[in-house]
């Protein structure tokens, strides 16, 4: 029988109470206090970082909602504009921009998440497919403006699509494109390997497997990208200027091939303007621009949690 | 080398004579033009798998360096040796799952029924329906346990009667009187060891004629590695089996065969009993005796 050794006897707390306690053979200085100091500032400049962020944007958000309410009624969206404040509206615009976002919509998905597939699915790495992603990863960082002048140049004039909705769809896609191939790229990453090589070995053909588990499993990131990346269409001025947007449209588009506005733009025009009831009324654009935009990440949010939940059951 | 004769003179007990091939299954295998060749006058040696001379790298790292063996019809092959020595990396090789990796080269020949899996006109696709796999992680499809095991025969054009078949499946797998009454609920909610047993359901339905394992039990419990277990011994009456595994009890538990593997090459390979019992080799003694590994 080995006896237990006896319990250490010292005068010593076990877990030292003073501060600055050296260890017994001194090779420890803890500096508990100095250490605690500066873990607590630390955390406080991050705090006054987070707060800061979140202040301004409150206050921009106040001021932009109680100067635009009182504009802001039914009337307001079923107008046209007009140079009297009094009886301008967003109509037009507000209507402009859902063409835009829908015929963009309709451009940029398709494309951009064959291209992710391709890219991720099919192309062989090498120097060509870097290359490539190179270019992708640089596009989505290019200035919109850039893309404005690619669109008048392409669009607007080489295609003689003039200053079209079509020609403003098309240019905003290039401008989103970078952004849906990179998040649906990510998403196509994203799907455990171990499903892949699962589908392979029941004897399933390439496509097979992209088409029945990978784009699935896929979706919910590939529809967060995608709406992420109309909202950014969505409050985009400067290329739809470019490619020369009418600032004062009184009637609605009937076709893709139709001079239009967009609420941006209709934005941007009414601030330039020396009337202060201007202000109020680009106010209350800016507000209809945001519910529609809180409206998009909403579906994205939702249409997530909808294909996560079928991924996760039947 | 050792290995070729060593797996000859094995004593061949008739298993093919009293199970000819797999029948009760509507699909059997059809018979291969090579099939009348002369060595076919004695089926029950004729090897499922024949592997002559191979190589594989992965970049270059030259993981697989000259393995030459033979597995045998209806019944179960091991493969063990210590980790990174190449197992799983044959079996990959066995169904063409490595040629999914990028940089990889494969070199050798290999044979299934006498037929060369990576000849130019043979479709890998063709190949993994014939040699099904069943990986060591559970990774069921996210849908439903039903479609989880009919997916794969819809897939490849089945015409039966697909909900026969999952039964039947799931059946083969010992899964079926657990899951009859939820069939249609997902996958995912089902235990490791059912999912484990799901995946062999799903390798099952497409009708493989050879299944490979890759350590199949090797994240599961000891009841549900026990299932895993009988339900492979069950299934050697209808498929030839070549399994991965670390653990050598399983190895001499479930195995005819055993083929121990180290740094890339075939060690020695011989009946299990007589593996772990009188090995030829003094590494393969040191191993299955767990002096080193």
């Amino acid at each position: 029988m080995h006896a237990l050794p006896a319990p250490r006897s010292s005068t010593r707390a076990f877990i030292p109470r003073t501060s600055m306690e050296p260890s017994e053979d001194g090779s420890f200085q803890t500096h508990r206090s100095r250490r605690k100091r500066i873990g607590i500032a630390l955390a406080g400049i991050l705090f006054l970082a987070t707060i800061f962020g979140v202040v301004v944007l409150v206050t921009l958000l106040v001021d932009v909602v109680t100067s635009g309410t009182p504009w802001l009624d039914g009337r307001f969206i079923t107008s046209f504009p007009s140079r009297n404040p009094g009886e301008a509206g967003i109509k037009s615009a507000l209507f402009g921009s859902l063409w835009l976002m829908g015929l963009t919509a309709l451009i940029s998905v398709p494309l951009g998440v064959a291209s992710a597939v391709y890219l991720e699915e099919y192309a062989r790495d090498g120097w060509f497919l870097r290359l490539i992603q190179i270019n992708i990863a640089n596009l989505a960082g290019v200035p919109s403006v850039v893309y404005g002048i690619l669109g008048l140049a392409l669009f607007v004039r080489f295609a003689a699509l003039g200053q079209s909705l079509l020609a403003g769809a098309l240019t905003l896609s290039l401008l989103i494109l970078p952004i849906i191939i990179i998040s649906t790229q990510e998403a196509l990453r994203s799907i455990p390997s171990g499903i892949r090589e699962n589908a392979y070995a029941l004897g399933a053909t390439r496509w097979q497997v992209i088409w029945s588990h990978v784009l699935p499993m896929a979706a919910p990131g590939i529809f967060t990208g995608v709406i992420l990346a109309l909202s950014r269409a969505i409050g985009e001025t400067a290329p739809l200027i470019l490619i020369g947007a009418l600032t004062f449209v009184p009637f609605l588009p009937r076709g893709a091939l139709d001079q239009f506005t967009a609420l941006p733009i209709q934005i941007f025009n009414w601030t330039a303007r020396p009337q202060s009831e201007f202000e109020g009324l680009a106010a209350a654009a800016i507000v209809v621009l945001m519910i529609l935009l809180f409206t998009m990440n909403l579906t994205a949010i939702l249409l997530r949690n909808y294909f996560e939940e079928r991924r996760a059951g039947s | 080398m050792p290995t070729d004769e060593s797996t000859d003179d094995a004593p061949t007990s008739p298993v093919s004579a009293d199970a000819p091939t797999p029948n009760g299954r509507p699909d059997a295998p059809e018979p291969q033009g090579e099939a009348a060749a002369p060595e076919a006058d004695a089926p029950s040696v004729r090897p499922k798998l024949r592997i002559e001379d191979l190589h594989f790298w992965y970049g270059e790292n030259h993981a697989l360096q000259g393995i030459s063996m033979d597995v045998q019809p209806n019944r179960v092959t091991a493969l063990i040796g210590p980790s990174g020595c190449g197992k799983s990396t044959l079996l990959r090789c066995l169904n063409r799952m490595n040629e999914l990796i990028q940089g990889t080269t494969l070199e050798g020949t290999i044979l299934a029924d006498g037929q060369d899996i990576y000849a130019d006109d043979t479709d890998p696709v063709m190949v993994r329906r014939r040699i099904g796999m069943v990986f060591q992680k559970p990774n069921p499809f996210p849908k439903s346990i039903y479609k989880n095991v009919a997916w794969g025969a819809e897939i490849n054009g089945y015409t039966g009667d697909l909900d026969a078949l999952v039964e039947r499946s799931l059946r083969q797998a010992a899964l079926w009187d657990e899951v009859k009454d939820q069939l249609h609920s997902s996958a995912l909610d089902l235990s490791g060891g059912q999912q484990q047993r799901l995946c062999i359901a799903r390798t099952l339905a497409v009708q493989p004629d050879v299944v490979l394992m890759d350590e199949p039990a090797s994240a599961l419990d000891p009841i549900a590695t026990s299932k895993i277990e009988e339900t492979i011994t069950e299934l050697k009456k209808d498929y030839t089996i070549v399994i991965v595994t670390h653990n050598m009890q399983q190895a001499s538990r479930i195995s005819d065969e055993t083929a121990f593997l180290y740094m890339g090459r075939l060690i020695e390979m011989s009946p299990t009993d007589q593996l772990f019992t009188r090995p030829e080799k003094d590494r393969t003694e040191a191993y299955v005796t767990g002096r080193f590994g």
